[in-house]
């Protein structure tokens, strides 16, 4: 798993790029863990694509394996990336924030 | 009126047929951008196999083997139970572009699948192919 805040916030912005990967983890936060036969059976995708978004978003460290026999293993979210995705964008909105408080003075002074 | 039976998709790769017929027919291709681990035993008949670390697994049999422009395939559906007959049919055809590839997949079968699966499997597939055939690109791209 990566440590890098960057490569991070990476793995999970590619990761919540796609529809049916966000929708894998909406799935999960809301029902809590799941097998790939489970999240199949209850969203528009199909088994050999959750196996495959299960994939990627286990190397991108937002979901992991839960140990168990092969078709019983269940997946569980992993926040901890998400945190860190929410610092990067939290640090992006600041430096936003501040130049456009100081335009927003300057014309309120001007008006 | 009947579903749409047929996914086709064409892609231009940068790498001469030989390279990507070696993506497509390997175990070790296979693995690398497809599924997570694989298995192929390559000659018209023969048994491969993919699958991925959440158990799933995906059998095939193949069915056209000329090297190095045309590889066939069937495959189980999955939305039907592991020992239904159904398969649909997977070419993959190469033809030589300039100093690269011209790769056409096309997969047919669709219509026979009963309404309640049709949409999932037909969306889903086509959506696959998109992603599978650029995760090819990337794999081609990065050795």
């Amino acid at each position: 798993m990566p440590d890098d805040i960057e490569v991070i916030a990476e793995q999970v912005f590619t990761a919540l790029a796609d529809p049916s990967r966000r929708a894998i983890l909406a799935a999960l936060a809301s029902g809590g863990p799941a097998t790939a036969t489970d999240l199949a059976a209850r969203l528009p995708i199909t088994r050999q694509a959750i196996a495959k978004h299960l994939g990627l978003l286990t190397d991108a460290g937002l979901v992991t394996a839960e140990p168990g026999e092969r078709r019983r293993i269940r997946y569980r979210l992993r926040s901890a990336p998400m945190k860190v995705a929410q610092q990067f964008l939290a640090a992006l909105a600041r430096d936003w924030d501040s130049p456009l408080d100081a335009l927003k003075e300057h014309l309120d002074r001007g008006a | 009126m009947g579903f749409p039976d047929r996914i086709e998709r064409t892609v231009a790769l940068a790498h001469p047929p030989a390279r990507v017929w070696a993506a497509l027919t390997t175990a070790e291709g296979l693995a690398a951008w497809f599924g997570e681990e694989a298995d192929i035993d390559l000659r018209p008949g023969g048994a491969a196999r993919m699958r991925w670390a959440s158990g799933y697994a995906v059998e095939m049999r193949v069915e056209r083997v000329e090297e190095p422009a045309v590889f066939g395939f069937t495959w189980q559906i999955e939305e039907l139970p592991d020992d239904d007959p159904r398969r649909t049919y997977v070419e993959f055809t190469l033809e030589p572009d300039g100093a690269g590839t011209r790769l056409t997949v096309v997969e047919t079968g669709f219509a026979q699948l009963p309404e309640d699966a049709y949409r999932k499997v037909y969306d889903g597939h086509t959506q696959g192919w998109a992603s599978e055939l650029g995760e090819l690109a990337g794999y081609l791209d990065a050795r």
